[in-house]
């Protein structure tokens, strides 16, 4: 063989992709006044740039405190947790992550431009930038028009929404994602499952998406994360290989229903040996 | 605001009406012994429209303090030192220095209260004690202290309403900058901001609603510093110094005058802070 072939071997072969979130044998236990609540247990997990990661599981699991940890909001008890080859500390110092929260937690006194320019306020971005981000992050979640309203004018999807493109405006290529469609009606939720799987599929984001819903998660993702309660803990990691152009009609074909059904099985699992 | 207008004046209303019952129940005593030392007989028609025109009254008309009140406050030169413009004045410039210096005040306390664990424990404590003792029997001792050391007129007035308004503001702030949901914080926190960053884009804003509410307690005890400030030394001018002499010469008329000119006087900056907050709050987007 020569040096030549060799290159090329290694250029052919499948290039590993860059863990983005690399958890290993993590734990977290709450000390609390009714004694030691186990939020995490014994979890591992990675997750490769450009992956969509649903986390799945019933109330108590711990889907938002690993999110948590990784945005070092919570702090471990055990184990290893890097972030880009780093600490979490460290990435969220470089400001690695958008954190898309389960409410707007828009801030009532800003309009809604000025709610979507406020990172980039505190990241000490020139104001005709600003504007100028503030524009496109507001067009990916269609509410250009909505700049100078207050958030107690929009509904409560739009208000969502323009966290969403809160999250956005500074282009952090991880995003954390918890429960963001939880309280919007099947419709609306439909519709901006599609818009996040767009603008996923066009900017090679990573993305980690908590979710109660089955066919949310099996839809959106490159790999659902089933968890279970008390303490919690993964019990099954399932990849999936739909075209990352899917569209809304995949809910129909049969390899959508198995990994539904899968999803389910884990979930039912994770159910029964807590009682 | 129309609806409101009834009720308010049927309320003013029935307060005259009491005002002058009690006008004429008051006085009717004195003005009986006037007229059995003077021998002479009466009416009760008479004895009502005496009781109401009497130079010293225990309890003057409404009619006599409003027109002692229109005499000393536009029939007359507000340089004069029988101008109530002029006393209220005097009053008004220390109240305004006293809320100016214990608004401030009370905000950097609560400021440093809220970021630093140590001030909390320390200062706390102090602040609430601070308002235990007594403004009255703290005022004397102020005036005479300060005024030993050379201080006079102005400053120790306000002192003394800095004193009581520094209070609520401080006790309101605090609660005020703690009031961003944790959600928000977090959100802050989450974009690495600074302690900095994070009190001037989450914790004031969240504030200015009890901060408004502080103030308008805050304006109106320090308008009642200023008074009782100039009680104890018997000062040449301010309201305060109005209420004294009145009290000394018995002449309760100008001392009612000088008792509702307060409290218009307090009414107007009560009215001036509210309109303030619907300022702001409105610029600040808040639901109407
Ligand atoms: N700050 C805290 N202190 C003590 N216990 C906590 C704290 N935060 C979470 N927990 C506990 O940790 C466990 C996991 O909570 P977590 O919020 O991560 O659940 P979740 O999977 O997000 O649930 P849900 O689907 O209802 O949002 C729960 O038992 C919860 O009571
Ligand atoms: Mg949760």
């Amino acid at each position: 063989m020569t040096l030549k072939q060799v290159v090329n071997n290694v250029a052919e072969m499948p290039a590993s992709k860059k863990a983005v979130v690399d958890i290993k044998k993590l734990s977290l236990t709450f000390q609390t006044a009714d004694g030691p609540v186990y939020a995490l247990s014994d979890v591992d997990l990675t997750i490769e740039e450009g992956d969509f990661v649903s986390f799945i599981g019933p109330s108590g699991c711990g889907k938002t405190t690993l999110l948590r940890v990784i945005a070092d909001l919570e702090q471990a008890t055990g184990g290893d947790i890097s972030i880009n080859g780093v600490s979490p500390h460290e990435a969220r110092e470089q400001r690695a992550y958008g954190y898309v929260f389960q409410a707007p937690a828009l801030l009532p006194w800003r309009s809604i431009e000025r709610n979507v320019t406020l990172p980039l306020e505190i990241m000490e971005i020139s104001k005709e930038e600003r504007i100028k981000r503030a524009q496109e992050a507001l067009k990916l979640v269609e509410l250009n028009g909505f700049e100078k309203k207050f958030p107690w004018q929009l509904s409560g999807g739009m208000q969502q929404r323009a966290s969403i493109a809160r999250a956005l405006s500074f282009d952090a290529d991880l995003l954390l994602m918890d429960e963001p469609f939880g309280a919007l009606d099947e419709i609306v939720r439909d519709h901006l499952n599609e818009q996040l799987l767009k603008l996923w599929a066009r900017t090679n984001k990573t993305v980690a998406f908590v979710t109660h819903s089955i066919p949310e998660a099996v839809y959106l993702s490159t790999k659902i994360v089933v968890m279970s309660p008390r303490p919690g803990r993964i019990i099954d990691v399932i990849e999936t290989d739909f075209p990352k152009d899917r569209t809304l009609d995949i809910r129909e074909t049969p390899e959508f229903l198995e990994i539904a059904h899968r999803v389910r099985e884990g979930l039912r699992a994770g159910h029964s040996n807590d009682d | 605001m129309s609806g409101q207008t009834g009720p308010v004046c049927v309320v003013l209303i029935a307060l005259l009406v009491l005002w002058y019952v009690g006008a004429v129940f008051m006085n009717a005593p004195t003005q009986i012994d006037r007229y059995e030392r003077a021998d002479q007989t009466w009416t009760t028609g008479q004895l009502i429209e005496d009781t109401l025109a009497q130079e010293r009254p225990i309890l003057p008309a409404p009619h006599q303090v409003a027109v002692e009140m229109y005499n000393t406050i536009f029939a007359i030169k507000i340089t004069s030192k029988r101008s109530l413009v002029y006393h209220s004045w005097v009053t008004l410039s220390s109240t305004l220095l006293g809320f100016g210096i214990g608004t401030l005040l009370g905000v950097l306390l609560a400021v440093g209260i809220v970021h630093v664990m140590t001030l909390e424990k320390s200062l706390m404590p102090w602040v609430i004690s601070s308002q235990t003792i007594p403004i009255l029997a703290i005022a004397p001792m102020i005036i005479v202290v300060l005024g030993a050391i050379g201080i006079k007129g102005l400053v120790p007035k306000a002192v003394i309403s800095t004193y009581l308004c520094f209070f609520p503001v401080t006790i309101s702030m605090v609660k005020g900058l703690r009031s961003p949901q944790v959600i928000q914080l977090d959100l802050m926190r989450t974009y690495n901001a600074s302690k900095w960053q994070t009190f001037w884009q989450l914790r004031l804003p969240s504030a200015m609603p009890f901060l408004f509410a502080s103030l308008k307690v805050a304006i109106a005890i320090s308008l009642v510093g200023a008074i009782v400030g100039e009680l104890p030394t018997g000062a040449q001018a301010g309201l305060g110094a109005r209420l004294l002499a009145g009290s000394y010469y018995g002449q309760t008329i100008q001392i009612w005058s000088a008792l509702l000119t307060a409290a218009f006087v307090a009414a107007i900056l009560v009215v001036i802070v509210g309109w303030c907050e619907r300022k702001v709050l409105a610029r600040m987007g808040v639901k109407p």
